[in-house]
């Protein structure tokens, strides 16, 4: 147990620092949930990208710096700590980008991978359908491969997907063995949203954006170069994909202390009307012990990454703990705000352009996404407990 | 930066694992709990012949020299097997304490090599604990009289036991008069001293609270695998799951919070008041639900003296707030993230 940043590290750090210092945006960005926003958020990555800062940890050749976890711990931290923009490729980069590197051919890591870097390719998710959420083999869209095997014939419908109103492309699951059921016969593919015969209906958000959409099928035409993995072994392709997401990269600690520091000011500017309520108290140095607990665990678990371990089903209890401590950070504060809690960001009387509000309203959605908490518990209890199913 | 324990060490808690598994079986425990002393001599040899008093002793005394990281984990075995001796007391809190006193300070080298041959029984009665633990079969008590460090015999205190639910921990009120013969240390070095060992003795606490819940963890599953009801094992009820699985959570993520203060502990950070606060926290709460959730998911079974679960849980109760209770802890974890200045947020986990 070492822990000391190396002069390497530190000098990353330092050098982070100074470019976002220099080039973050004068003015806070439009929500990405807009089209507006979105187009502002592009930008930014592409400014990110040309910085070789947009995937550090992805190889040089790919459009990133080939940094380890640690530096992207330390890039994180940073990052989050500057007040930077929310990353509005995530899903991309985050979830399809390993994928892609791990299940990948060469060919398809050249096309995809430094566009998604770049986000000149901005990416949406297309895993559930109105009739498999949390079940999710129960998957009916259907992609059947042509005659002369050239490409697939996407049938069917996705939904929950994440700004796909705006997005270049999806990738997800598909029934490619119409005769198949359950985790066999589905195939991992990646679709262009401007292909005739795809339709995208926005789903109307809680905060009243286009934060989502539903998207329909309708004998779309996939090349079969845009499988990623083998025939019939999406299912597996897409738990790679999955452990990724609950695991550690989407949601690094970095973003959770920040808000424990906003949280934590935003306590003390009003401590006379907080106090009130000495429970708001406790929640506020939760927030600091809570989040310092989940960046722990996040070095420690690089750290074993490093000497060779894999991220099990342990990953299970991160998602848990981030989106219910992000939770619980969000009514502290709306609490500490008390009458000026509702306030949108339209009324001039709202605190901080009302952030606060908008945060608390997306975190209601983290213990939702990304396998609802009741799954990640089944998923604990069967896997790391060994419990019978 | 790499936060994760060395082979070695991980190879040391392996042994402590093995070793107390054989030596500490519930039975046995069942049969100290029946004694008078409440303290097993056999076992106290068995421990000292493994080398485990003689861990944090510095290696010109006699001893390991190992610093608090081991102790972090050495602590969770303490706690997992529910070890009835204040082993931890003497070994790690007394041994640190007397260790820091200056070299040539009378009786220290003796002390020391005493302790790490398992011969001698120190009792440390820091205020933060009204009561003191095993002050009774004790040779030497530590007593603090304001800043001040006093080493007492045990036959120039008068000892009034107090009964614990817990069997294991004896209690005692400590009477006694502080003399000149007895001061070790004064002022500001006596301050510093009982500071030091205030976190010691927190940092122990947590890491057996932490080593008792993955116990009664492990209990609750092994219990729930085999009970059946309604023609299935409970254990396959999500109702029972949700409840173990928010248990291994609370676990997995104090564990990283006791090893990051055993760290500050072991490089005198100025932050690890804060550190050792927020570990004992933690794993506080973690052993708690894991008694909480335990005796639910073992039904009435877990009302019993007969099922070992009852053990495990009277301890973690107890343990709560030893070394400084939770308000205690709270109130200093406020006082460092609250104070003017204070390093939060990203970048500050290990730096300030």
């Amino acid at each position: 147990m070492d822990l000391a940043y190396t002069p390497r590290q530190k000098a990353f750090r330092e050098e982070v620092r100074a470019w976002l210092a220099a080039n973050l945006p004068r003015e806070p960005l439009a929500s990405y949930d807009t089209r507006e926003g979105f187009e502002q958020h592009r930008e930014w990555e592409r400014k990110l990208f040309d910085a070789r800062l947009s995937m550090v940890i992805w190889p040089e050749a790919l459009g990133g710096r080939g940094c380890d976890l640690i530096e992207w711990l330390i890039f994180e931290e940073e990052y989050y700590g500057a007040g930077a923009p929310m990353r509005v490729n995530q899903n991309g980069q985050l979830l399809l980008g390993p994928t892609l590197i791990e299940f990948g051919t060469e060919e398809q890591k050249a096309r995809f991978l430094p566009r998604m870097a770049s986000s000149e390719d901005m990416w949406a998710q297309g895993w559930s359908e109105p009739n498999a959420g949390s079940d999710m083999a129960a998957i009916t869209s259907k992609a059947i491969l042509s005659a002369d095997g050239t490409h697939y014939v996407v049938n069917g419908q996705k939904t929950w997907s994440t700004r796909a109103s705006y997005a270049d492309l999806l990738f997800g699951l598909f029934r490619s063995d119409p005769a198949s059921s359950r985790h066999h016969g589905l195939s991992y593919l990646a679709v262009a949203l401007d292909a005739p015969g795809v339709t995208i209906r926005p789903i109307q958000a809680l905060n009243g954006k286009q934060a989502f959409a539903e998207i329909f099928f309708d004998d779309v035409k996939v090349p079969v170069e845009n499988r990623i993995g083998d025939e019939g072994q999406g299912w597996h392709v897409a738990m790679a994909t999955a452990g990724f997401e609950r695991g550690l990269l989407l949601r690094s600690p970095a973003r959770f202390q920040y808000t424990a520091r906003r949280l934590v000011e935003l306590y003390r500017a009003n401590r006379e009307v907080a106090d009130r309520d000495p429970s708001i108290r406790d929640a506020v140095i939760e927030a600091w012990t809570g989040t310092e607990a989940y960046a722990l665990a996040a070095y420690h678990t690089v750290g074993r990454l490093a000497k060779g371990a894999r991220i099990g089903a342990e990953a299970s209890t991160n998602k848990i703990y981030w989106s219910e401590l992000d939770l619980k950070m969000h009514e502290t504060a709306m609490r500490i705000l008390g009458p000026l809690g509702e306030l949108t960001g339209d009324a001039p009387a709202a605190v901080e352009a009302a952030r606060w509000l908008d945060g608390f309203l997306f975190a209601q959605a983290g213990p939702i996404y990304a396998g609802t908490n009741e799954i990640q518990r089944n998923i604990i209890a069967e896997r790391m407990l060994g419990l019978p199913k | 930066m790499d936060f994760t324990f060395t082979d070695d060490q991980l190879t040391f808690r392996e042994a402590v694992s093995r070793f107390l598994m054989t030596e500490a079986a519930p039975e046995m425990l069942r049969e100290i709990w029946e004694t008078d002393t409440g303290r097993s001599p056999e076992l106290r040899k068995n421990i000292a012949e493994q080398g485990l008093t003689a861990l944090s002793v510095p290696e010109d005394c006699g001893g390991l020299g190992m610093d608090d990281i081991a102790w972090a984990l050495m602590t969770q075995e303490l706690g997992y097997y529910a070890i009835p001796d204040s082993l931890a007391d003497a070994a790690y809190v007394a041994a640190g304490l007397i260790a820091a006193l200056p070299a040539g300070t009378a009786s220290r080298e003796d002390w020391l090599g005493c302790i790490a041959e398992g011969s001698i029984r120190i009792a440390v009665a820091h205020p933060v604990n009204p009561l003191v633990a095993d002050a009774n079969p004790a040779n030497l008590l530590l007593l603090a009289h304001g800043d001040e460090v006093h080493a007492v015999p045990r036959e120039q205190v008068e000892v009034e036991p107090n009964p614990s639910i817990d069997l294991s921990r004896r209690l005692a009120r400590v009477r006694w008069t502080p003399a000149a013969s007895t001061l070790i240390a004064g002022g500001e070095a006596g301050r510093a001293l009982w500071a030091q060992t205030l976190n010691r003795g927190a940092l122990s606490t947590a890491g057996q609270l932490l080593g008792l819940a993955q116990r009664m963890l492990d209990l609750s599953v092994d219990y729930v695998a085999q009970r059946k009801q309604f023609g299935k094992p409970i254990g396959s009820f999500q109702a029972v799951k949700h409840h173990l699985a928010d248990v291994a959570t609370k676990i997995e993520f104090a564990k990283p919070v006791l090893y990051r203060a055993a760290y500050a502990l072991a490089h005198g950070e100025a932050g690890a008041d804060a550190r050792v606060s927020h570990a004992k926290l933690a794993c506080g709460e973690a052993a708690w639900l894991g008694a909480r959730q335990g005796i639910q998911v073992h039904g009435a079974m877990g009302y019993t003296w007969e099922v070992d679960l009852q053990m495990f849980m009277k301890r973690a109760w107890a343990l709560d707030a030893a070394w400084g209770d939770r308000g205690f802890h709270k109130a200093r974890v406020a006082d460092a993230i609250l104070a003017d200045g204070a390093a939060l947020g990203p970048g500050h986990t290990f730096e300030e």
